[in-house]
């Protein structure tokens, strides 16, 4: 009897307990969605990137210093599990009130139903650059403090030593120009590899830093008249052209099929001669080579240079339970003062020209101040449709395969193939 | 890798408890509140499992049969075996299943017998065993990422690998970006990393076998070898069919290193399965897609296991 006794409250124990600990797991913070005890949560991707991160951080402590009324509050995260943070959040209604987005990103979010229009900015915003405005269906969804263009860095002193050119944005490089300035550098001897195109890095710098060039080329990465097709834009024979001129940046030794960890490192010591990076590498290489740092426009392909467009750009989700507090956040970091200080902390273009006068060399006439030259001029944005982190991925695969030696030809087939059926299965996104 | 261990039977448990009343049989009263108590014993297990393994289980051979996406304002629809005929048609696929395949027939021999010979070498009763067999085990308590990682600068084209093989005067591959040996470099480090587990798998099933056969064959003249292929080998039966099926089940699941090192590989020559379903599902949105692949995986999984079962079944116990 004893024995029997004990061993149903034992068992009853051991149910209640696990009980108990598996509803913890259900208990929430508190708080409408987006919200946490009050506070409106914002996300952003800049975890690891102490100057902008801490330039986001002063502005949100400016608003909560400036009114008493909302709080918000900062959770960072890495960049490179951001995109799917955020869409497991979403899956699980759990998204914060502000976040941040990659441009490229902002229709498919937007049409996904992540996001909702701002509203009361419209003035404001109609003094940012185009590119840092997120638009879809007519509706504003996000802005950005800045954008970034991509250049070729080198050295002056590199490029007259070998004898080659130094492009302007009137005369750029041509195809063979090019061609003749890498291998002028690989016979100097001098360098590891003529230029690092940064093949190492991985994520969205694939689209962002090489579709340009297919651009260039005459190609693109979807027919942007009715985005329903990618066929003749992606495998047409302008596509080839830059998928052999591409493949024979490695075969002729003039890039590493997979660069270092560091290029700007080995940039800066020596080992390759010409750097193609973004902007924020900028005031780096000033700080090291002075004014022997050149920063040069890309290459023209045939359809004149290209480069890439839109960057981090800020919006508020649907499911906000704060609106009013959300929306007063976005009007007050939208101040030129503010647009300036994140801008110069990543060390980019900023948006507004007022924000530029006050960013140290991107005043009109100094130094960087032709980087925005470069964005009016040469910028296209990714294409604007919510197909597109299917095209980014299809394309960075492409991309990496046609590096790895592959045939041009069935390789983009392949992609068109691919990216026309995920349009036509999502209805072409209607 | 991993091991699943089954529950045992609440009836064997209750067999166990040590009673002064009278033997307990199914169908009494006694034999009921027994098997009650046992199954509340289950329930946690149970609940977990059935919440966390066969609910998503059930959802994605669910989900394999529509076009859900992960990002979509719509719902999603029943298409049939749409999925199935774009798995099928897929050059990337078969590929996978190719990598994946040749992966497995590799790796399971190459890291059993790896394993095996670590285990043998460990087991004396000589000091510093005890060193030796934390060492070996130590890749297995790293995590697989940062061991990933590791490797990744070790494959270098100019890593400490290629730097050691020049001193000795071969010239190294560019490991990891030639389609040619990308696969072998991720098979070299995975066997690396897992076979301490093995070894100590290994090591259990050599305890067992007494020592008597060993004094026996020796006073018979018997080598080191022929003793190892007349009383070890034969011995260590029943560890060798655990270790088959535990080593394959864990191979087919390739994913971590693959796509931290080589993001499915140069040309597709280190996709596999699981890596194609985790793309296709996250970074590409094709929740559906992904789904039927992991039905295609699941079925290849249990063909092979159920095979494996049933040859290497014990003839002897049967009867």
């Amino acid at each position: 009897m004893r024995t029997k006794t004990h061993r149903k409250l034992m068992a009853a124990g051991v149910i209640v307990a696990t009980t108990a600990l598996a509803l913890t797991g259900c208990a929430k913070a508190g708080g409408s969605a987006g919200t946490s005890g009050g506070e409106l949560v914002m996300w952003t991707h800049n975890a690891g990137n102490k100057a902008e991160l801490g330039a986001v951080q002063k502005i949100v402590s400016d608003f909560n210093k400036s009114q008493s009324t909302y709080k918000v509050k900062v959770q960072a995260f890495p960049q490179d599990s951001y995109n799917q943070s955020v869409t497991a959040a979403a899956a699980s209604k759990k998204l914060p009130c502000i976040m941040d987005i990659d441009g490229p990103n902002v229709p498919n979010w937007a049409w996904a139903g992540y996001l909702q229009p701002l509203t009361g900015l419209d003035s404001t915003l109609s003094k940012f650059l185009p590119s840092t405005v997120g638009k879809y269906n007519g509706k504003t969804y996000s802005y950005g403090y800045y954008d970034v263009v991509l250049a070729m860095i080198s050295r002056k002193s590199t490029l007259d030593a070998a004898g080659i050119r130094i492009p302007t944005l009137d005369k750029p490089w041509t195809k063979t120009e090019f061609d003749d300035a890498l291998a002028k550098l690989k016979a100097s001897g001098k360098f590891q590899y003529p230029a690092d195109f940064m093949t190492g890095s991985t994520g969205e710098w694939w689209p962002y830093a090489y579709s340009p060039f297919l651009q260039s080329a005459g190609g693109d990465l979807i027919n942007r008249s009715d985005y329903k097709s990618a066929d003749g834009a992606l495998n047409g024979p302008a596509a080839l052209d830059w998928a052999h001129w591409f493949q024979g940046l490695v075969s002729n030794g003039y890039i590493a099929k997979k660069s270092g960890a560091a290029s700007d490192q080995d940039f800066m010591n020596g080992k390759t001669g010409i750097l193609y990076d973004g902007s924020w590498a900028a005031d780096e290489m000033s700080k090291k080579f002075g004014s022997d740092v050149v920063l040069l426009p890309s290459v023209d392909l045939g359809k004149g240079p290209k480069i890439g467009g839109a960057s981090w750009q800020w919006g508020v989700s649907k499911t906000c339970g704060n609106t009013a507090g959300a929306m007063a956040y976005m009007k007050f970091a939208a101040a030129d003062k503010y647009v300036a200080q994140v801008a110069k902390a990543a060390g980019t273009i900023p948006a507004t020209a007022a924000a530029a006068a006050q960013v140290p060399g991107y005043g009109p006439g100094e130094v960087n101040a032709k980087l925005r030259d470069f964005s009016q001029k040469q910028a296209v944005v990714r294409p604007v449709t919510p197909g597109y982190p299917f095209i980014a991925t299809t394309f960075t695969k492409a991309a990496q395969d046609i590096i790895n030696g592959g045939d041009p030809k069935s390789i983009l087939d392949q992609a068109v193939k691919d990216i026309d059926a995920n349009q036509k299965s999502n209805n072409y996104f209607k | 890798m991993s091991i699943v261990t089954e529950p045992v039977a609440a009836s064997e448990r209750a067999a166990e408890l040590p009673s002064r009343l009278p033997p307990r049989k199914a169908g009494t009263a006694r034999g009921r509140t027994d098997a009650v108590v046992g199954w509340i014993m289950l329930a946690p297990a149970a609940i977990l499992i059935l919440t966390f393994l066969l609910v998503p289980i059930g959802l994605t051979f669910g989900l394999a049969f529509t076009n859900a996406r992960l990002i979509s304002p719509e719902p999603a629809h029943f298409v049939g075996l749409d999925n199935f005929v774009a798995v099928f048609t897929d050059d990337t696929f078969w590929a996978s299943l190719r990598n994946t395949i040749v992966f497995t027939v590799v790796i399971v021999p190459l890291q059993s017998a790896l394993a095996l010979v670590l285990a043998v070498l460990v087991n004396t009763r000589t000091r510093g065993t005890t060193f030796f067999r934390t060492v070996y085990f130590l890749p297995v308590v790293t995590s697989i990422v940062v061991v990933s990682m590791l490797w990744l600068f070790l494959y270098q084209k100019d890593g400490l690998i290629n730097v050691v093989l020049s001193k000795v005067g071969i010239q190294g591959p560019d490991w990891l970006g030639d389609p040619h040996w990308a696969l072998l470099a991720i098979i070299l480090m995975s066997a690396w990393q897992a076979m301490g587990f093995h070894m100590i798998i290994w090591l259990s099933g050599l305890q067992t076998i007494p020592a008597e056969l060993y004094e026996a064959a020796s006073l018979d003249g018997a080598s080191r070898w022929q003793q190892f292929t007349n009383v070890t080998w034969p011995g260590l039966r029943g560890t060798r069919t655990f270790i088959l099926i535990t080593i394959t089940i864990a191979a087919f699941g390739l994913f971590a290193q693959v796509n931290i090192m080589t993001q499915g590989g140069p040309l597709n020559s280190t996709s596999t399965l699981v890596f194609q379903a985790v793309r296709s599902g996250f970074q590409q949105q094709q929740t559906g897609y992904a789904s039927a692949i992991s039905l295609v995986f699941f079925v290849l999984v249990l063909i092979v296991t159920l095979t494996q079962r049933f040859l290497t079944r014990d003839k002897e116990a049967r009867r």
